[in-house]
């Protein structure tokens, strides 16, 4: 277990170093970072002092060194728009875009499990196919276009809830947070659904497939024929069985939901991270750019790392691999 | 056999398909007694296993049970639905399947599976009912049950799942088991071992078997009756060793003959010529005349089913005469009880 | 299953194995009404400057007198804008036919091209094995880890605007899945016996590419590239939106909806609606159809 838990940081880690070399030289080689920060017809003196501070005289290399160590010390240097330091300014846009994403999975998993369940558990129903039309929908739409009909229908129509923005947070362990107020709730409840959609139609299928699986094998016919309920065979064995495949794809959707935030921040003026990093590729804010995509890669690697073990916990096939 | 526990009578179980309906299982009729093991014989597509399914009520659309009675310990159990039927599943009445290695979920520990069915019957404490499942794993011969309550399926033996899947059965202590094909997927030793245990436990417990199986040999060695099945009707029963001996329906005697056993070395082993008819398509009158040798004019009606002495039966127009010589085994092992 | 189909099966021409599939095809209604919506929108594209009343790329032609006129009414040209105008006197309908000849154009490029480059790769990789192989699956499984709109994003950014940018940032962002399914089927089957027995022969390798490797991969490939042509056309018209993809002097659907949205909110609905919904019923058409030939290819994916 400890081998297979050494093995999984490494690979990881190595993941993380490629992304870094390659967001760098990505951002940093194509084109000058100087022509954007002044105006290019601006004094040689200038220039050249901006150049000397920001290092980029140095070679490539050791730009890409100076820059990883100052990582490393958790500086991942200074936005040219905002002239502040980049980690602080993307850490404090986390909270909004965590906020979202997690209540945009939670609403995605409290509804998509049920009714893929039920889709899954009567498959020629008609509810059943409604449900799959639904989830067809939910993936093939573009999610920028759903957010626009929810905003024209439950805000400029039905005027219930607001179009945009953050509304009144409260600070919770050091964290501005909306969800604490009913008028929170009403913000961030069209840009959680929009942001849902698309994880919502992917678990409909997923669980109706689990589900049609499970429900077919033999050791469900073996349950039954020991008598055991409905609802204890669809409880016991195939709940066991589909959250395998669920836990894999929350985990991993949950970083792909970091990064659609992107779309769902700019159409509902939600101040996340997604917002920051649109307009600092408009303004072309490098130092921003790249620390944005290191950080995601970055999550992503952790998310995918804890995914695997829970995986193993989950599946004892797996586990029995990992320990011989 | 007015001590029947389990007795079927003129089953019929159909399949709605695009093509028509499909009889699966045409009239099918049998009993088994208290501690009587009873062979269900017949090649893939005979209708045995759906015989097996049809009382259990496990047929689902768009199949169902168009007919017959199915009386279990003196009850109807055939109109049974839902609750009811779950009720008589497992309890009264247990089954075991095929393939051990897909029969247990493979997530979930032996003793989750083993306390879930313990608990479907009885209202007891999850560690009541952890005894009754190590209880019953010792009962059919698993060495060391606490481990293997903690084991996952995959981490036993082919034998050994088959042993927890029949140990699963016996919880509740049903008055009849079927099982569908249950050792065809093991080695033929180990399979030795579970039938020798399958005969114990019927003698001890009274628990009647319905075993499905197509292996002739495992039957002459196992069952103390026998019911041969041909594209869902029963074509010949009556005592396994009398029929084995002496098969009155040309079919039963073409499967005897091309049992490799029975046979002299370096002759052409006999087969029955032609496959089993597709069910879309069954002939008129007598579904096995096409493949038989003893075929006449009669054979395009459908044939009586015959009564002879012993309590046995044939479905033939032309039953073969009966052959008075010492009864042959197949195998050199027997777990057919002394009684 | 085993054996190469030319041997056990009687010869099929390729126009009866298409009259099958197509008999298959036709068995889902809602399969039939999607793929004639598919042929509606491809033709209304084509036939653009027949069909359109105005040229929505000429900026003379546009009059701001009749700026955001209501979809029905009558503009200063003598013709009704049936789906009314936009903030500079565009009509919608015909920004709609020339936008989504756009969208097609840049969806099709890049699910070609996404298509040819990752069928490449998929390709070398299963046909090498080895090394080769496992890092080349490595980079397009860390690929495929990382969202596609964030990579196309990203080199939006870095390429800059306009068409051809946006179609590399898109192949760039797709390839990955037609390497993966390609690799998939094509080392499948790089396993098999009778391909160790063909490379022990003097066969020039693209023999074995081309005859024995490709058309294993082609089923699952033409289900991918009929659903990359309907995300590329999506993720086209997300970055539009986001206003990273076309400038709205060359309208795509996606700068189209961008263009009404600040109207939205004031209730000049039809400026971004109208688009949008020929944007929907392009993509969840082109999805429906690729979902259907997915399950005629796939026999075991029984509905």
């Amino acid at each position: 277990m400890i081998g297979f838990l050494i093995q999984r940081v490494l690979q990881a880690l190595m993941v993380v170093i490629a992304m870094s070399i390659i967001v760098f030289l990505g951002v940093y080689a194509i084109g000058n970072p100087i022509d954007v920060m002044i105006d290019p017809a601006s004094d040689q003196a200038l220039r050249a002092a901006l150049i000397q501070r920001y290092g980029f005289d140095r070679p490539l290399i050791e730009q890409y060194f100076i820059f990883m160590n100052n990582m490393l010390h958790g500086d991942l240097g200074e936005s040219f728009i905002y002239r502040l330091p980049v980690l602080n300014l993307i850490l404090s846009r986390l909270p909004a875009t965590l906020e979202l994403a997690l209540t945009a999975m939670m609403i995605a998993t409290c509804l998509g499990i049920p009714l893929g369940l039920w889709a899954g558990y009567k498959p020629e129903s008609l509810s059943a196919k409604a449900i799959m039309g639904f989830s067809v929908l939910g993936f093939s739409v573009p999610s920028f276009w759903v957010g626009l009909l929810l905003i024209m229908v439950f805000a400029v129509e039905l005027g219930w809830l607001p179009s945009g923005g953050r509304g009144p947070t409260t600070e919770v362990l050091g964290m501005n947070l909306s969800i604490t107020s009913l008028e929170g709730w009403s913000h961030i409840l069209l840009p959680a659904l929009n942001l849902a959609l698309f994880k919502l139609g992917l678990l409909i299928r997923l669980t109706r497939a689990g589900t049609v699986e499970v429900m077919s094998s033999d050791y469900v016919r073996f349950a039954r024929a020991q008598g055991l309920s409905e609802g204890k065979v669809v409880g016991l064995h195939v709940l066991k069985n589909i959250s395998i495949p669920i836990v894999t794809v929350f985990g991993l959707e949950l970083g792909s939901t970091l990064a659609f935030a992107v779309v769902t921040e700019t159409v509902f003026n939600w101040p996340g991270m997604g917002k920051l990093i649109i307009d600092s590729i408009t303004v072309l804010d490098r130092p921003v750019m790249v620390a944005y995509l290191i950080l995601v890669v970055f999550l992503f690697v952790m998310i995918n790392l804890v995914v695997d073990l829970i995986y193993g916990q989950l599946d004892p096939r797996i586990r029995v691999k990992a320990a011989s | 056999m007015s001590d029947a526990v389990l007795r079927v009578n003129n089953l019929q179980t159909q399949f709605q398909t695009r093509g028509g309906v499909l009889k699966a299982v045409d009239g099918v009729s049998f009993e088994v007694a208290c501690g009587r093991i009873l062979g269900l014989v017949g090649e893939s597509g005979s209708g045995k296993s759906v015989t097996g399914y049809s009382i259990l009520g496990l047929i689902e659309a768009p199949g169902k049970v168009a007919g017959g009675e199915i009386i279990l310990n003196g009850k109807d159990i055939t109109r049974l639905k839902g609750d009811a039927m779950r009720q008589v599943r497992g309890a009264q009445i247990a089954m075991v399947f095929q393939d051990p290695m897909m029969t247990l979920n493979p997530v979930l520990k032996i003793g989750t599976q083993m306390i879930a069915a313990v608990r479907a019957h009885a209202k007891v404490s999850r560690k009541a009912a952890r005894v009754k499942a190590r209880d019953a794993l010792a009962k059919v011969g698993i060495p060391s049950p606490d481990e293997r309550l903690e084991a996952y399926p995959h981490q036993l033996s082919g034998g050994m799942r088959q042993r927890v899947a029949i140990a699963i059965a016996l919880l509740h202590s049903p008055a009849v088991i079927i099982a569908d094909e249950p050792t065809t997927a093991l080695d033929v030793s180990i399979q030795g071992q579970i039938l020798a245990e399958v005969r114990r436990l019927a003698d001890e417990t009274g628990t009647a078997f319905v075993w499905v199986t197509h292996d002739l040999a495992v039957v002459s060695s196992l069952a103390d009756d026998i019911c041969v099945m041909y594209a869902g009707r029963v074509v010949e029963s009556g005592p396994a060793a009398d029929v084995i001996a002496s098969p009155r329906h040309p079919y039963t005697a073409g499967l005897l003959a091309s049992v490799p056993a029975e046979h002299e070395p370096g002759t052409k082993l006999p087969q029955v010529p032609g496959s089993t008819p597709s069910l879309a398509n069954l002939p008129q009158g007598c579904a096995f005349a096409p493949r038989c040798a003893k075929a006449g004019p009669a054979c395009t009606t459908t044939p009586p089913v015959q009564h002879f002495e012993g309590g046995r039966t044939a479905l033939c127009h032309y039953p073969i005469e009966p052959v008075s010589c010492q009864p042959l085994s197949l195998t050199s092992t027997t777990y057919r009880s002394a009684s | 299953m085993s054996s190469s189909p030319a041997l056990t099966l009687p010869a099929e021409t390729t126009w009866s194995r298409f009259a099958n599939f197509w008999s298959d095809f036709r068995q889902s209604p809602v399969a039939i009404a999607a793929l004639i919506v598919v042929v509606v929108v491809v033709l209304m594209a084509i036939l653009a400057p027949f069909v359109a009343p105005q040229d929505p790329y000429n900026q003379e032609a546009l009059d701001l007198f009749d700026a955001r006129l209501e979809p029905g009414e009558t503009g200063s040209g003598g013709y009704v804008h049936w789906l009314g105008t936009d903030a500079a006197g565009r009509d919608i309908f015909s920004a709609i036919l020339y936008g989504l000849r756009t969208s097609l154009i840049v969806g099709v490029m890049a699910g070609t091209l996404a298509l040819v480059l990752g069928t490449t790769v998929g390709l070398i990789a299963a046909y090498y094995g080895g090394r080769v192989e496992a890092l080349i699956m490595r980079v397009i499984d860390l690929q495929l880890s990382l969202p596609a709109i964030l990579l196309a994003l990203v080199l939006v950014a870095l390429l800059g605007q306009g068409l051809m940018q946006l179609v590399a940032a898109l192949v760039a962002a797709q390839y990955a899945y037609f390497a993966r399914t390609t690799h998939g089927a094509a080392s499948a089957e790089r396993r098999k016996d009778y391909i160790e027995a063909a490379l022990s022969t003097p066969l020039p390798a693209r023999h074995v590419l081309f005859r024995h490797l490709l058309p294993n991969a082609l089923p699952p490939l033409i289900v991918v590239a009929t659903v990359q042509v309907a995300n590329s056309i999506a993720l086209e018209a997300t970055l539009s939106f986001l206003g990273l993809g076309l400038p709205i002097t060359q309208p795509s659907l996606g700068s189209l909806i961008s263009n009404g949205f600040q109207f939205l909110l004031s209730g000049r609905y039809w400026i971004s609606i109208y688009p949008g919904i020929a944007l929907m019923l392009t993509v969840v058409a082109i999805n429906l159809v690729g979902d259907q030939v997915r399950s005629v290819l796939n026999p075991r994916n029984s509905r």
